[in-house]
Order: C-alpha cells, then structure tokens, then sequence
C-alpha cells in the first residue's frame, strides 16, 4: 500500500504595473512608445463613449445599456493582442472590446438602441454577436478555434465572460473540449467580483477562476485586471501559444465592475460604499498615466487632446447614429434563412400588405 | 443501385459528402472506431480518419454548441446525438444561437450545420430514448426540421441538409432504421428540404404523416383493401413544411387525416389543420381528423403500444373523416 503525491499544481498572479504606475521592467511585454499610447488613446475613448453610452440611455435616447467601467484594461489590453481575423465571442459587457476590435462606435450605439445591425461585424474582422445568455457563447470559440485549426488558418478564437458565467454547465463543456482536442481558444474571464448582486465567493468556492483551468489539462493564470500591460502580456502569450499548436489558456483577469450591472440596477443596494471607493483608486487609465508620465509619454497637453479628442469622436458617432434611417422592417425576414421560406413570404406579405 | 435500409442511407450520404466536401465532418459520441451505436457512421473512421470523423466528450449541448462555432469558422459539422432525448440540453444552443447567427450578424455569419438524431418510439427503448420533438424543434425560427421515412429519401434529405446554408436538424426514425430496404443510387441525387412527397395518390381523403408513421399508415391503406381511395402525403421536411402539396390534397379530397407520434396538444398537425382552414376550409366535408399519442409523457415499453398511434388507429381516424 503506498499514498503519495500524483501531482501538485500553482497558479501564477501576473501585475507588470502596480497601482502607483511602477512597472516591473522584467515583467514588462515588449510594447512600442507608439502602441503604449495608442492602449492608453483606446482605454480614454471607450470611457469615454461607456460614460456618453449611460447618459443617453437616461435621456431616453439609448435602451437598456451594460456598461463596464472598470474593465477597461481587461478589453483593451486583450484586444491588443489579437489580429482581426481572429474571433471574439464576447459578452454583454464588452462594448469597449468591440469598439477596439475595430467595431464602429455607431454601430454599437445602434445595437444598444434595439437595432441588430449594430452586431454585423465589420469585414474582414471576426466579432461574433455578443451573447445575452450567461456564458453560453464559450463553446462557439472552442468550435472556431478547432475549425481554424483544422483548416489551418492560424487564427485563435477567444471567449470573453465573467466570473458568474463560470458557474454554468456551459462553461465546464466548453473548457473540457478546448483541452481535449487541443484548440487555440482563449478564456478570458473578467472577474468582476460580482454577478449582478451575488458576491465571487458565493459562485464558486475555488480560490480562483485561473485554477479551473488545470482541471481540464491546461494552464490559466491569474492577471491583474485593472493593468493593461499585464492583460496584454497574459493574452499575447497565451496567442503565441495557441497559434503555435499549443493549446488553450484560461486568463482570469482579477477586477472590478466600477459601476452599476445594467442601467436597470442600483449596485450601493448590494456593495459597501467602501469596497467601491477602495477599488475605484486601482483605476487602470490613471495607473497608466502615472507610468506614461514617468516615461515622459504624457503631460497634460496630451491628456487634454486625447480627452477632447475622444469626445469629439464619440459627439460625432452619436451624431451620425441619430441621423441614421430606421432599419428596414423586411429586413426581419430576410436574414433567417438564406432563401426565406413560402410561409415567411406569406407572412410579410401580410404584415406590411395590411398596412 | 445498391440495396440499402435506412441506417445504410445515412452512412452512404455521409460519405458520398464527406468525399466530396473536405470541410465536412462527422462528430459526436462513440461515431469514431465503434461506428455509432445504430452503426450510422460504420466504416466512415477507416476510410476519412480521426480528423474528420472525431469521437467527442459525453456532452450534448458541447457537441452541439462547438459544431456551431465550427460551422461559424468555416466547417461544415454533421453531429450525431444518439437519441433525440438528449437533444433537449443542447436546446438554449440550437435557439439561443443556430437559429439566430444569420440575424443577428446581418449575414455576416452563418450556421450551416446538421445536428442528426434517432427519434421516435416502438423498439421498446428506455425512457427518454423514444422522443418526438419535431414540434419543438419546428416552433424555433431559424432551424430546418426534416425527418425522412425511407432508405432513398434519407440518402437524398441528408445531402441536401449537408449543403443547406442553415442549421437543420435531421430527425431519423430509429423504429424503421433497418425495416425498409430500397434500391438506391449509389451516384449523387438530393431530395430538396422543404418539398413534400405523394407516396400514392387518392380521391376520397388525405392521409399525411412524416418518418416512421408513413410505413404504420402504408399498412393501413393496405387494410383498407381498397375501400377508400387515399392520397397518403409523407410531409419530409416539418420545418419548412410544403404546405401547397398538403392544401391542393384537401381540396382535392375534402378530408383529411393526419397521424404523427408526437403527443396531440401542440403537435404539428395542429400546424397543418390551421393552414387548411386558412385556405381550404370550404373544401372540407368533414372536420380534420388527428391520430396521434396522447398528451402524457412516453410511458416505459410494457405500455408504448398503447401509447403509440398504431395501423387501427390510423384505420379509426380513416374512418371517422369518412363517416362524417
């Protein structure tokens, strides 16, 4: 009889950037002057555009709207890292994913005003329609991922969700065939702390999100999620990684949802004041700029110009948006199927015949 | 022509497309070495290899859900549930996504996929393992529902169902998968999804039935030795359904039988008597008559007979439409 160790996992916490912008320089990815300001430009305008975003919506002129200030690091700095020809198979929180993935800003304000065409990708860019079912988009990435890899495109899919999707079924099949047959998928989870008002701790009782990964045979790391270079670093290798056969990666990107669920919810009913305010001080644009000035890559004439700019960027979408005609109500039927079928025909017929 | 049963078509389909489209593949549990447990996939493993022919973790709705985000990227993905029962966890994915990619991108992407399962009760199966759905599946925009009742329509259906653009689910009836052998050609043909076929033509009713109800209702017409004439309709596709071949019957007839396995609240014939009072209400001498199981769960095998609409059944409801 014999009892012994089969084996023994870690789980490593990655932070390039701490929270007063010093950078650990071994740590630090390798990012041009160039591209640091233009993740820093692109962190300023989904802000921007999220802040711009609620306000409609409490004016009347955008629908229900999900913002994710807070996890701007988490979309951006993933962004970076992918090609456009790469998939994303985001949530509902990933407005600032999509806008850095290329997705035109009046788009997104379209879908969030109750209009699909919002969702059709630009071309030549792979954005997969955001998922309104928790975590049930994980096992599409999986699918194009192998489909890449069986074509061998060189393409990785990845799959953006929160903690709370975690929790699903879902997410257990979808981990479990990324392992299995070995795709270049990437699980990114940004884990917020919350799932609308239920606390990490009450989802799951794993010390992490990253650690699920070593269930299904591969690694995941946990990142710091409010710094965009170590979001960037964690993501580029776990591309590198996939591009190269080597399989899949879980990043849990350890962060905070710096404002309400939905524009339907009021989170001061489930958060202490506190805990916010204490999180709210991580913010990863300021601990950007706190590092950008050190380096000399910001002063405040450029902060100003890249915070006029955004704005002016985003009036304009808004604007354009506002002008934009209604969609075409036969569009209902025309994207279905590829032919519509005799009863649709009918039934347009009567729905726009009548009127 | 070569002389083949059901399960024998699905192979022969499979592999007539799998030769022809290298972007398709067949995936699911046990379809790999092992051939599929009804066999529907034998040989296939030997001859296209682990890479287009992938055994597949137990789980539905993953087979399900990755086939769609392959079929997103590029594949054509045939995916096999062994029972239709176990299709129902995999049903946020087929209706939540497959249904709605193609809208929901603006045709920016699409869903060609198959999902292929037995359906159907009357070999004395565990529970869950005999299900109809095809009303379920019918009721979601976006999906195809097809289910053929023969070696030479299911040969031609699943071709057409690999090709189709859209996500169609391929129902196959597990009571007659080996009691029918056809002469069928082992060349290309389709079957087009959406066109219904007049297995006989008739002038004193219609009689329409879908997979394996159109073998219970042959024998019935049989029965009858002659003494109604009946036009027996196999419906083929569900989803979209031929309604032009079923209302130019009833108007031709005035009476009207329709006989599935699925339970009566809901079933498609429910679907199909409502297109006939649209449009051939006046043409009717009697009112429509509905052969199906009762509205409780499929009971285990010691009751299915009693359960299952049967050849009496079908000759019952023959004969109230026409006793009118």
């Amino acid at each position: 009889m014999t009892k012994r160790v089969l084996k023994e996992f870690k789980i490593e916490y990655l932070q390039v950037l701490d929270e007063n912008g010093n950078c650990d320089e071994a740590l630090m990815p390798k990012l041009s002057n160039d591209e640091i300001k233009k993740i820093y430009e692109m962190l300023v305008l989904i802000r921007v555009f999220d802040q711009k975003a609620f306000n409609m919506q409490r004016q009347g002129r955008l629908g229900t709207y999900i913002q994710f200030k807070g996890q701007e690091a988490c979309q951006v700095g993933s962004a970076f890292a992918l090609k456009d020809d790469d998939f994303i198979f985001p949530m509902y929180r990933n407005s600032g994913l999509l806008i850095a993935r290329k997705h035109p800003i009046v788009q997104v304000l379209q879908y969030w005003s109750g209009d699909e065409r919002g969702l059709k990708s630009p071309q030549n860019v792979n954005n997969f329609p955001i998922s309104i079912p928790v975590g049930t988009q994980e096992v599409h990435a999986v699918g194009a991922a192998w489909a890449a890899k069986l074509r061998g495109t060189k393409q990785v899919a990845a799959t953006y969700f929160g903690e709370g999707a975690t929790s699903k079924g879902d997410f257990h099949e979808a981990m479990n065939f990324a392992g299995v047959f070995n795709v270049p998928v990437i699980f990114v989870c940004e884990n917020n702390q919350y799932a609308i008002s239920v606390p990490r701790k009450e989802q799951t009782h794993s010390e992490t999100i990253a650690q699920k990964a070593i269930a299904y045979g591969f690694e995941g790391i946990q990142v710091d999620g409010i710094d965009v270079f170590a979001v960037y670093k964690a993501m580029a290798d776990a591309v590198e990684k996939g591009r190269s056969g080597k399989g899949p990666t879980l990043i849990e990107c350890f962060t905070y949802r710096m404002c309400d669920h939905s524009t339907s919810d009021d989170a001061s009913k489930y958060r202490p004041k506190e805990e916010v305010e204490m999180w709210v001080k991580k913010d990863p644009i300021e601990r950007l700029e706190k590092y950008m000035r050190k380096k000399g890559l910001l002063d405040d004439l450029y902060k100003e110009s890249i915070a006029s700019r955004s704005k002016d960027i985003v009036e304009k979408a808004v604007t354009e948006f506002e002008k934009m005609p209604a969609p075409d109500p036969k569009d209902i039927f025309k994207y279905v199927f590829a032919e519509m079928t005799n009863q649709q025909k009918e039934e347009m017929e009567e729905l726009f015949d009548n009127q | 022509m070569v002389v083949a049963n059901i399960v024998q078509a699905v192979t022969m389909g499979l592999r007539q497309e799998l030769a022809r489209d290298k972007n398709v593949i067949v995936l699911g549990e046990d379809v790999g070495l092992n051939g599929g447990v009804f066999r529907a996939t034998d040989g296939l493993y030997k001859e296209f290899g682990p890479n287009r022919i992938i055994d597949t973790p137990l789980a539905e709705l993953g087979i399900v859900g990755v086939s769609i985000g392959l079929a997103v990227n590029g594949m054509k993905p045939v995916a096999e549930i062994q029972f239709s029962g176990f299709l129902y966890s995999t049903f946020d994915q087929l209706l939540s996504h497959a249904g709605r990619i193609r809208m929901r991108s603006r045709g920016r992407f699409t869903c060609p996929l198959v999902v292929r399962a037995p359906y159907g009760g009357g070999i004395k199966a565990l529970e869950l393992h005999c299900e109809s759905g095809e009303s379920i599946f019918s009721h979601v925009p976006g999906l195809k529902m097809v289910i053929p009742s023969n070696p030479y329509d299911t040969k031609g259906l699943l071709a057409a169902a690999i090709r189709d653009p859209d996500p169609v689910i391929f129902y196959e009836p597990m009571r007659i998968y080996r009691a029918i052998k056809q002469d069928i050609p082992e060349e290309e043909y389709f079957v087009p999804i959406g066109k219904a076929n007049i297995v006989q033509e008739g002038d004193d009713l219609t009689l329409i039935a879908w997979g394996a109800m159109v073998k219970t209702c042959q024998e019935a017409i049989e029965k009858l030795n002659s003494k109604y004439s009946v036009e027996l309709i196999d419906l083929r596709t569900i989803n979209p359904y031929d309604a032009e071949a079923v209302i130019s019957s009833v108007k031709k007839t005035g009476r009207c039988v329709i006989a599935h396995e699925a339970i009566r609240t809901c079933g498609f014939a429910a679907e199909l008597i409502a297109s006939i009072n649209e449009k051939a209400l006046l043409s009717l001498h009697a009112p429509v008559v509905r052969v199906t199981s009762p509205d409780v769960p499929f009971p285990m095998a010691k009751l299915e007979n009693y359960f299952l609409p049967d050849v009496n059944r079908v000759l019952k409801g023959m004969e109230k439409v026409m006793s009118f």
